[in-house]
């Protein structure tokens, strides 16, 4: 298949290990990745803030980008989120036809990383090696927004050498919430000082996600800690071909 | 029309609020267990409920039909309920509606009323208004009791004295009743309660109620608890004035059979609750004698030309959302400066007040979704916390300060940088770049304005010299766009 990746302006910019992993994965499969150099931003940050006016252009401007993409790959739960909440409604007040049926149509056509491999490409074992014990964190809007399920779990069960422990409370929110982690930052610390918590309990070596934004903000409070538990991206570790014993 | 909603106008901002209650350990240790009880219930009650996801949906189709068609199903209301001997008047506001209380009270010749369940007299302050009237208020289900006695607040809708764990109640309960040998069991505590609460229940001529639902169809009345004391309050008394939101009709009886399964799973965990009390008007050898009803709308109706914010008020007030809510699980109810706590108090308090107060509720929030999850009647709440963060940021943008904030110039910047390629390559190489000024090791820290509350608390890797976009270009494949 030919799969657009729009990697998510702050994967870019501040993870591009999550990109690449996806690239490798995808690619390993057999599947022909490509990146439109023209990118930015899905207008997350500015719609979620109240900066509604300010998102139309970066909307349109994704839309018009990915437009006829065959799938489109996004390593990040809360943008498509962004998108398949958002985008139609935004599309609606524009009052503008050609801007809705083109959100219409590819919306569709949207995925995120592990629905992209789990549910329309139906891959499972992506042939990825990791020997460590690992514990999942199910982003807020992968879990009651994309309602991604088991999708993340399925991926993560069929790596070789991997030890999947269960993280206690995992749907409670870390704490992220975008802009809410400055504007609100005692109370976004208190939520992850009981996420980090958790994590911790597991003793897992590795906590991932969807989604590289909760990651900082774990990785923000384990590393402040001086916790030596890793965070990363699901991508990093369904690339990984470490060797089994 | 001056629209009030308790406290609010002097309440302090939430994150300033929050940060006070985040130092009270025991408040945060009583709101935790309190609510992962609650929590368990409600998930217990929920589940063996087959068709629990299309009560949501009737619920939510009854509500929505209802605020359509408000003005029709409130003069039904008023009409049927006058019909058997009930008595409405028309309260626009917090004022008018204290007002009519007050001449009422005064009218029957009393000094001192029984209430229970209707946070909405919290609303518009009612207590204030009697006291100032000389009427004393007293309160009879247990918790706004407790809350009273402590001059405390409210900090939940349905558990008002959740922040009090029974320690506390029995160190107030020793000091306001004067019995020193009173223990923290509960039996003790309630059986205290109770004898306290019986000499008013004989003694009080005149009950104020809340109500969960007033019915268009037959003109009566619905109040839920669990205690017994509310169902005391609307029998002993010679007269009732029954206080009632104006979003809290429905059409018809057949409603509340969506209703009364829905609201007592969510807000307690209950199949059913313990006391439901239904009435009609008022009956010559039962119950009370004089029966009026306060309609009160105090800011409801500017929510209902907007499709969105009208869902606002669709609420039955079961707590649910709060209970669920990660932010108000750290924070407790306090911090929300409004009666209304938690994620439904974070859209209602500031749309009732058109948002001259509690601006910065809309943004108490992670927009995790969990509050719409659970909400009985499917209010999507994190969605109208995103449309009120439109408003507040219009209006901050409509003024000069608002233009020159520096959160609005960093959101400008940024959407001219996303706009185009070449400026948001640009933008990173300039972070890139710039972070050397903060750069220890592989780590970024005391960064300048709001990204410095991250590094204040929090570790923050630093930006890395090769982008993705980068690594893309540098493949020998790459570069296909």
């Amino acid at each position: 298949m030919h799969i657009a990746l729009f990697v998510a302006c702050y994967n870019d910019t501040l993870f591009p290990e999550t990109g690449i992993a996806v690239t490798r994965v995808l690619e390993r499969l057999g599947h022909t990745v490509t990146f439109p150099l023209a990118q930015t931003c899905c207008g997350q940050m500015h719609y979620n803030t109240g900066y509604h006016r300010e998102a139309v252009p970066l909307v349109r401007r994704f839309v018009e980008m990915f437009r006829d993409a065959e799938a489109v790959c996004v390593p990040s739960a809360s943008c498509v989120a962004m998108m398949r909440e958002h985008y139609e409604m935004m599309a609606e007040a524009e009052n503008d036809a050609a801007f809705l049926a083109d959100v219409r149509s590819l919306l569709p056509r949207v995925f995120e990383f592990s629905e992209l491999l789990a549910n329309r490409l139906q891959t499972e074992d992506v042939g990825a090696t990791f020997e460590h014990s690992v514990t999942y964190h199910p982003s807020c809007h992968s879990l009651r927004m994309l309602h991604v399920g088991d999708a993340p779990t399925r991926l993560l069960r069929r790596v070789r050498g991997l030890s999947l422990l269960e993280l206690p409370k995992k749907e409670q929110c870390c704490g992220f919430g975008g802009t809410f982690a400055v504007k609100n930052v005692d109370v976004s610390v208190a939520m992850l000082t009981e996420k980090q918590g958790c994590v911790v309990e597991t003793g897992a070596e590795v906590v991932t996600a969807l989604d590289n934004s909760c990651l900082m903000q774990i990785y923000g409070g384990l590393h402040r800690s001086g916790s030596a538990v890793r965070t990363m991206h699901i991508a990093e570790i369904l690339a990984s071909e470490g060797v089994a014993r | 029309m001056s629209v009030r909603v308790g406290k609010t106008d002097k309440a302090a901002a939430f994150p300033v609020a929050a940060k006070t209650a985040l130092k009270n350990d025991q408040l945060r240790a009583n709101v935790r267990r309190a609510t992962d009880t609650i929590r368990g219930k409600r998930a217990l009650r929920v589940e063996e409920m087959p068709d629990w996801q299309k009560l949501r949906d009737a619920a939510s189709a009854i509500k929505a039909h209802t605020l359509r068609h408000l003005d029709e199903y409130l003069v039904e209301f008023e009409k049927n309920c006058e019909l058997v001997g009930g008595k409405v008047h028309w309260a626009r506001d917090a004022d008018e509606a204290n007002a009519i209380a007050v001449k009422l009270i005064k009218e029957y010749g009393g000094t001192e009323v029984i209430k229970v369940k209707t946070m909405t007299s919290d609303e518009v302050q009612m207590n204030v208004a009697l006291e100032a009237a000389g009427i004393t208020p007293i309160e009879t289900d247990l918790a706004d009791m407790i809350v009273q006695m402590g001059h405390d607040e409210p900090s939940h809708i349905v558990v008002p004295a959740l922040h009090k764990n029974r320690f506390e109640v029995r160190d107030l309960f020793r000091e306001t009743m004067q019995k020193p040998e009173l223990t923290e069991q509960p039996e003790e505590l309630t059986g205290a309660a109770r004898a306290y609460l019986r000499e008013r229940f004989l003694k009080v001529k005149i009950g104020v109620s809340g109500a969960n639902f007033a019915i268009a169809e037959t003109g009566g009345v619905c109040v839920v608890e669990s205690e017994g004391n509310g169902r005391m309050c609307l029998t002993m008394p010679d007269v009732l004035i029954t206080l009632v939101g104006v979003e809290k009709v429905i059409p018809r009886f057949e409603d509340l059979e969506v209703f009364l399964q829905l609201l007592p799973r969510s807000a307690t965990g209950e199949r059913m609750n313990p006391y439901n009390s239904l009435w009609c008007g008022v009956h010559p050898s039962d119950g009370p004698k004089a029966f009026h009803v306060i309609l009160l709308d105090n800011g409801r109706t500017n929510l209902l030309h907007d499709e969105m914010e009208r869902e606002t008020l669709e609420c039955i007030r079961c707590g649910a959302c709060l209970n669920a809510c990660p932010v108000y699980r750290e924070t407790g109810g306090h911090a929300y400066g409004s009666i209304y706590s938690g994620p439904i108090g974070a859209i209602l308090s500031p749309q009732l007040q058109s948002l001259e107060h509690s601006r910065s509720l809309p943004y108490a929030s992670t927009l995790c979704g969990a509050c719409y999850e659970v909400c009985p009647v499917k209010i999507n709440i994190p969605e109208i916390l995103i449309h009120l963060r439109g408003r507040v940021v219009r209006e901050e943008q409509a003024t000069l300060g608002g233009k020159l904030a520096v959160e609005n110039l960093a959101m400008q910047g940024a959407a001219i940088a996303f706009k185009s390629q070449r400026r948001y390559e640009a933008a990173q190489r300039l972070a890139q770049a710039g972070q050397a000024l903060f750069r220890e090791g592989d780590q970024l820290e005391n960064l300048p304005g709001m990204a410095g509350g991250w590094t204040k608390y929090r570790d923050l890797r630093a930006i890395p010299k090769q982008s993705f976009r980068d690594w893309w270009k540098s493949r020998s494949n790459g570069g296909n766009a």
